[in-house]
């Protein structure tokens, strides 16, 4: 079996991340940032999964199975803090959140 | 005799009037009062009937605290001690006695704040362990803070966050030297001590004792205040309420010259010697420029205000000198100064309580209706400029005598405050009380003393005048404590 | 301890005022104008009569009577030695001839005061402030050391101070109050640190102990009783007004007339005449500084006797003429003459009394006229009054016969050869009495003689107090001249005697002494013949610039507003916000201004967080990496 060389799997998460990365900061609605988020995750795990194999170790996996229930519970109470902020501002534009600046 | 006691039946007295105040509003006043007056009693008898002798320390309590770093609950008295506390249960009743018509919001805890304050104070004059001495020292700022910031006048947050602040981060000072001493202590002897008889032993070197001296000094001079860092004290005088200010004036710049005395000049003889051509100085500094400040104040209680950091340059000068004459000057300073600001302190509450204003520029031809008022304000401000026949002429005559033993040329530079205090004094009492009534309106008419206020001034000025006539009754006490300091001091200068 | 009847008298004779001052402040309003003039003139009576029967005790065997009454204080020295500072009361010839024109011209003046306040609202307080003065005074006279002295000295300061302020709605009477007590109190000052000098040198404050120690310690010429005679000087020239401190004075004239009679002719001012008189032992040592004295006191004469020249009020005139006759004390201390100055002061007290308080009658009939050029032809309208007021000014004058021709030419008599002075001042004085004269004539002119320049019908009082006090004083102020042999005999134990320098007097000395006021009357009589006329043309008050400058005080007060009180109001007003405090709140503000950047940067936008973020991490990976690869490279 030809292994794929650790750099590029390492080259794609970083792609995958960055686009994930742009994708939070620039998109304003949070929708599209929750899926940003989503991309980013997966780009560390595609990273961890890439050099577990790498090492022959199970580490990589057990942290992907690891994030994966993390994404799934953040998506949760993402989507859930998605519906509270449709109900009250009428809108997903995040950045009408800002009660917290100083 | 227990000081112990005395500070936690004040606090609890406190408590209970916090208490009351949510069963029967106007109980918790009296409450305040028979709490003051019980404790005022108690201590009297109790220190006639020690059958100690003050002139040197005597230690009263000496408990073990936090036994890791040989922390003491150890309290003990000597005259200047019994003095100060003395003074603070006295004006304590003068401050329940003139909050009592001007506090109407949140009485209970009002009076748990002051008592609270007071316990404080006499905590910081008793206590001899120096950890238990931050302790009070912080335990009597935060009561004060709550008084000047919620029952203080139109700028009380500001002035309390001011009066905060300067006290915190001076006090910081005071805890860093604090810590090092203990940390000697350890070098020194083999275990750590915060005990002050244990520290009187060490041995420090003239360096060392120089930073260490300055860190308590800031604290103090901070406290007494001294220019340059005196002026927290006029916003913190002007913004309190009337009870505030007679205890600020009162007792709380006297916990500044009490440390100066029992902590600078006793533990550090060697460096305070050094040091001393430059804190005579500031006293010197504070006294004139006081004086000068105070004469610009439009504002009755900040003039007030500006005259105690006058005379708390002539404590700084006497302590300074190290003469038992000035020393005795300075005790009597403390005492005169405690009674006759005190005096003046309530007659700006009085005046604020019958026009609403402090404004010098308001007020005028009180006299015409009120000249029992003015002849009490006419006394207290002669106190103030010193008129002999008060306490405060002794006081300053004293502290005046002794100090131009050593420094004859900065002496007659301070007398100079004399005359700076007669123009403040004239100014107050005669844009007040002389002149025109001025135009206010529909309270045109200021109504002369009530009983309560009478009885507060008849007996300031009869406590003034009995210790202007009779000072003996205070210094009898310090003649041989003063004739101790200086030998200890010059001892150790040489 | 028991005390012989002539201490326990002594003892109490300072306190009857006192008791009837307490009462009358006590009870204040609820008095009535009996009961109240009856407590403060009954007291004063007890006084003056106390005053004489301890004097009578005093005899050439025992020329000194002292009371100890309780230890005020003790200052300690070197070792366990202490300075006892006593309550005590010491009577000597000098204090004696005090107390005596103390409760004697107090007591009169109280009965005048008593007539003469009747009306005012606030008569109670008046009479009171009047009780404490008397109280202050006596202690000031009577103390046997200089604290207690300075206890009186700022006493009498302080009832000054009421009395000038005692119609205290007027805004003008308030600041004439203020400029009295702070002026004076600059003098005390210097006073003040002439004892802490005393003290240091001698480690004592009572005067007999401290003019012993002196002279043992000292030699005439030493620097340290100059320095201390010049501070004690700095006193004296305050309390008697004399240069450079004499501006209060006319000022204090705000005050109701017999304050001015008592307080700022006949004895407040008189206290620093006594505190040299009485600290001779130490003046005596300082003979550049008995010089000083004496100058002083002649160029007050001086000026003063130019500046009464312009007035044009009755009692300015008679304020600047009392700076004048203290400017003779003054000269006749500093020459040495002591007994004769005292003498003066004595006389002084009788005339210039009697002098306001008939200008106090006369006002009162006036309506509270004061102003010179509104008065005249009162010669036949009021002839009681114009006889007591001639009285006064023939004494005044020094004409011979007068109690003021005894006393002055005493002091006269002495200057020419005194060590201390010399011609050039026996000159001065000779002056000085040529303008007492002139400006003497000129009063009486105006206010007696000429034509009748006022519109309201007089109103003389009726009352026989009033009328009775002034013919006391007028009889004293006529014989008082008698007293010139006792008053010498009992001073001669107090001072020492000064050997005058040998010195050729030209036999011409006393005649010319006598004339110099008659050719001062003969003068005013040519010179101010238009005030004599009928014509009222004549008496349009309009200055001319010198007239004004002199009826000012000279430009004193404006060259002292200028010098000092400008500036201490500008430095005042300039440092309102007090200096310090700015700097200090310089702090808050620098923190204020961190806290205003850094909260611009917390925007709350989520995404800029989140950019934040992603930078900071992107800039710290770069900087690992930058360093593993230095690391690497290295």
């Amino acid at each position: 079996m030809s292994a794929i060389p650790l750099s590029h799997i390492l080259i794609l998460a970083s792609i995958l991340f960055s686009i994930g990365f742009v994708g939070v900061i620039s998109r304003k609605n949070t929708l599209f940032i929750l899926m940003s988020l989503e991309v980013m995750l997966n780009a560390v795990g595609v990273a961890f999964i890439g050099a577990g194999s790498a090492w022959h170790q199970a580490d990589g996996q057990v942290m992907f199975i690891l994030i994966l229930t993390l994404a799934a519970a953040e998506v949760a109470v993402g989507l859930a803090l998605l519906i509270q902020m449709q109900r009250r501002f009428k809108s997903l534009d995040i950045d009408l959140l800002s009660k917290l600046k100083g | 005799m227990s000081i112990t006691l005395v500070m936690s039946s004040l606090f609890f007295g406190g408590a209970l009037a916090w208490y009351i105040e949510g069963v029967k509003a106007q109980s918790a006043r009296w409450i305040a009062l028979l709490t003051v007056i019980i404790v005022g009693f108690y201590f009297v008898i109790s220190i006639t009937t020690a059958g100690l002798d003050f002139s040197s320390l005597q230690t009263l309590v000496r408990l073990s605290w936090i036994s890791s770093f040989n922390i003491e609950y150890a309290l003990a008295v000597d005259y200047l001690s019994l003095v100060l506390v003395l003074l603070t249960l006295f004006l304590a009743v003068i401050c329940v006695l003139v909050s009592w018509q001007e506090i109407q919001t949140k009485t209970g805890f009002y009076y748990f704040n002051l008592l609270a304050a007071i316990a404080g104070i006499i905590g910081v004059f008793t206590a001899v362990d120096m950890f238990l001495f931050f302790f009070f020292w912080e335990v009597m700022l935060l009561p004060m803070t709550a008084l000047i910031a919620i029952w203080g006048h139109e700028n009380r947050h500001f002035a309390a966050i001011k009066f905060f602040i300067f006290t915190q981060v001076s006090s910081l000072l005071m805890l860093v030297a604090i810590i090092a001493m203990a940390t000697i202590h350890f070098q020194q002897r083999g275990q750590v001590s915060f005990f002050y008889q244990d520290w009187l032993t060490l041995n420090l070197p003239l360096s060392t004792s120089l930073y260490l001296m300055l860190g308590f000094f800031i604290a103090f001079a901070v406290k007494l205040p001294s220019v340059p860092v005196h002026s927290w004290l006029p916003d913190a005088h002007t913004q309190a309420p009337t009870a505030g200010s007679v205890l600020l004036a009162g007792v709380l710049l006297k916990t500044g010259a009490y440390g100066l005395i029992r902590f600078v000049l006793h533990l550090f003889p060697q460096a305070s010697m050094e040091f001393a051509p430059i804190a005579a100085t500031l006293g010197v500094v504070s006294i004139l420029y006081g004086a000068k400040m105070a004469f610009a104040q439009q504002d009755f209680k900040r003039l007030v205000a500006y005259s105690s950091i006058s005379h708390m340059g002539f404590v700084m000068l006497a302590l300074f000198s190290f003469n038992a004459i000035a020393y005795q000057g300075a005790v009597l300073t403390l005492v005169a100064h405690g009674l006759s600001s005190a005096a003046l302190f309530a007659l700006a509450g009085m005046v604020y309580s019958r026009i609403h204003s402090r404004d010098l520029g308001h007020m005028g031809g009180f006299w015409q209706t009120a000249p029992r008022m003015g002849g009490f304000a006419l006394a207290f401000a002669a106190a103030a400029f010193g008129l002999p026949g008060l306490a405060n002429f002794v006081a300053e005559f004293f502290s005046l005598v002794g100090a131009y033993q050593r420094f004859p040329l900065l002496t007659i530079l301070a007398a100079f405050g004399l005359v700076g205090s007669a123009i403040y004094g004239m100014v107050l009492f005669q844009s007040a009380f002389q002149g025109k009534e001025a135009n206010r309106g529909e309270s045109s008419k200021v109504d002369d003393l009530s009983k309560r206020e009478l009885l507060v001034f008849s007996s300031l000025l009869a406590l003034l005048i009995l210790i202007g006539f009779y000072p003996n009754i205070v210094l009898m006490f310090f003649q041989d404590t003063g004739q101790t300091l200086v030998l200890t001091n010059t001892a150790g200068g040489q | 301890m028991t005390n012989s009847l002539p201490e326990t008298v002594l003892a109490l004779l300072p306190f009857y005022p006192l008791i009837s001052f307490l009462l009358l402040i006590g009870f204040g309003k609820r008095l009535s104008w009996h009961m109240a003039a009856i407590l403060s003139v009954g007291s004063m009576a007890l006084s003056a009569i106390s005053s004489f029967v301890v004097i009578n005790q005093l005899s050439v065997q025992s020329p000194i009577l002292t009371v100890h009454l309780w230890n005020w204080f003790e200052l300690g020295l070197e070792g366990s030695l202490t300075a006892k500072i006593n309550i005590s009361f010491y009577l000597d010839g000098l204090s004696a001839v005090m107390i005596s024109v103390v409760s004697g011209i107090g007591l009169l003046i109280h009965i005048f005061a008593a007539a003469y306040m009747k009306e005012d609202e606030n008569f109670t307080r008046f009479m009171a402030y009047m009780n404490l003065f008397i109280v202050a005074m006596l202690i000031l006279v009577l103390a046997d050391n200089l604290v207690l002295l300075y206890l009186g000295w700022e006493g009498v300061g302080l009832c000054s101070f009421l009395l000038i302020g005692f119609w205290y709605q007027e805004k003008a009477n308030v600041l004439a109050a203020r400029k009295a007590f702070i002026v004076t109190r600059v003098g005390d000052t210097a006073m003040a640190i002439g004892l802490f000098m005393l003290f240091k040198e001698l480690g004592q404050f009572n005067i007999n102990a401290l003019t012993e120690n002196a002279n043992m310690l000292w030699t005439v010429g030493d620097d340290a009783p100059y320095w201390i005679a010049l501070l004690l000087l700095g006193g004296a020239v305050g309390k008697s007004a004399q240069l450079p401190l004499q501006t209060w004075l006319p000022d204090a004239m705000a005050g109701p007339t017999p304050v001015s009679a008592l307080i700022h002719a006949a004895t407040m001012v008189t206290a620093g005449v006594y505190l040299i008189a009485r600290m001779n032992g130490i003046f005596l040592l300082a003979p550049e500084v008995m010089n000083y004295v004496a100058w002083l006191g002649a160029t007050t004469l001086l000026l003063a006797g130019i500046a009464a020249l312009a007035q044009n009020d009755i009692k300015r005139v008679l304020a600047y003429s009392t700076m004048s006759q203290i400017g003779y004390m003054m000269l006749s201390l500093g020459a040495g003459a002591f007994s004769a100055g005292v003498f003066h002061l004595m006389t002084h007290a009788f005339f210039k009394a009697l002098l306001f308080l008939t200008a106090g009658a006369i006002i009162l009939a006036l309506h509270h006229q004061q102003n010179l050029f509104k008065m005249g032809g009162l010669l036949k309208r009021l002839p009681f009054e114009t006889a007591l007021f001639a009285i006064g000014l023939v004494c005044l004058m020094a004409l011979p016969g007068s109690s003021g021709f005894f006393s002055k030419e005493a002091i006269i008599a002495q200057l020419w050869s005194s060590n201390t002075a010399g011609p050039m001042l026996w000159y001065c004085a000779i002056f000085g009495a040529l303008l007492t004269s002139i400006y003497s004539c000129r009063l009486f002119f105006l206010a007696f003689m000429g034509e009748k320049r006022f519109d309201h019908e007089l109103q003389p009082s009726s009352s026989k107090l009033l009328k009775l006090s002034l013919i006391a004083l007028a009889v004293l102020s006529l014989i008082g001249g008698i007293f010139a042999n006792t008053i010498e005999l009992s001073l001669s134990a107090v001072f020492p005697s000064i050997e005058p320098l040998n010195l050729d007097e030209p036999h011409w000395l006393h005649s010319v002494a006598i004339a110099a006021p008659f050719v001062g009357i003969l003068f005013s009589w040519f010179y101010f013949s238009n005030y004599r006329g009928s014509n009222k043309e004549n008496y349009q008050d309009n200055p001319s610039a010198l007239v004004l400058f002199c009826r000012l005080g000279l430009g004193f007060d404006r060259l002292y507003d200028l010098l000092l009180v400008k500036p201490y109001c500008y430095l005042a007003r300039l440092n309102k916000n007090d200096l310090f405090d700015q700097l200090i709140m310089l702090n808050a503000w620098y923190v204020g201004i961190c806290h205003d950047v850094l909260k611009s940067s917390q925007t709350g936008k989520l995404r800029w967080y989140a950019a934040a973020i992603g930078l900071a991490t992107l800039l710290l990976l770069l900087t690992l990496n930058i360093e593993s690869f230095s690391l690497e490279a290295s």
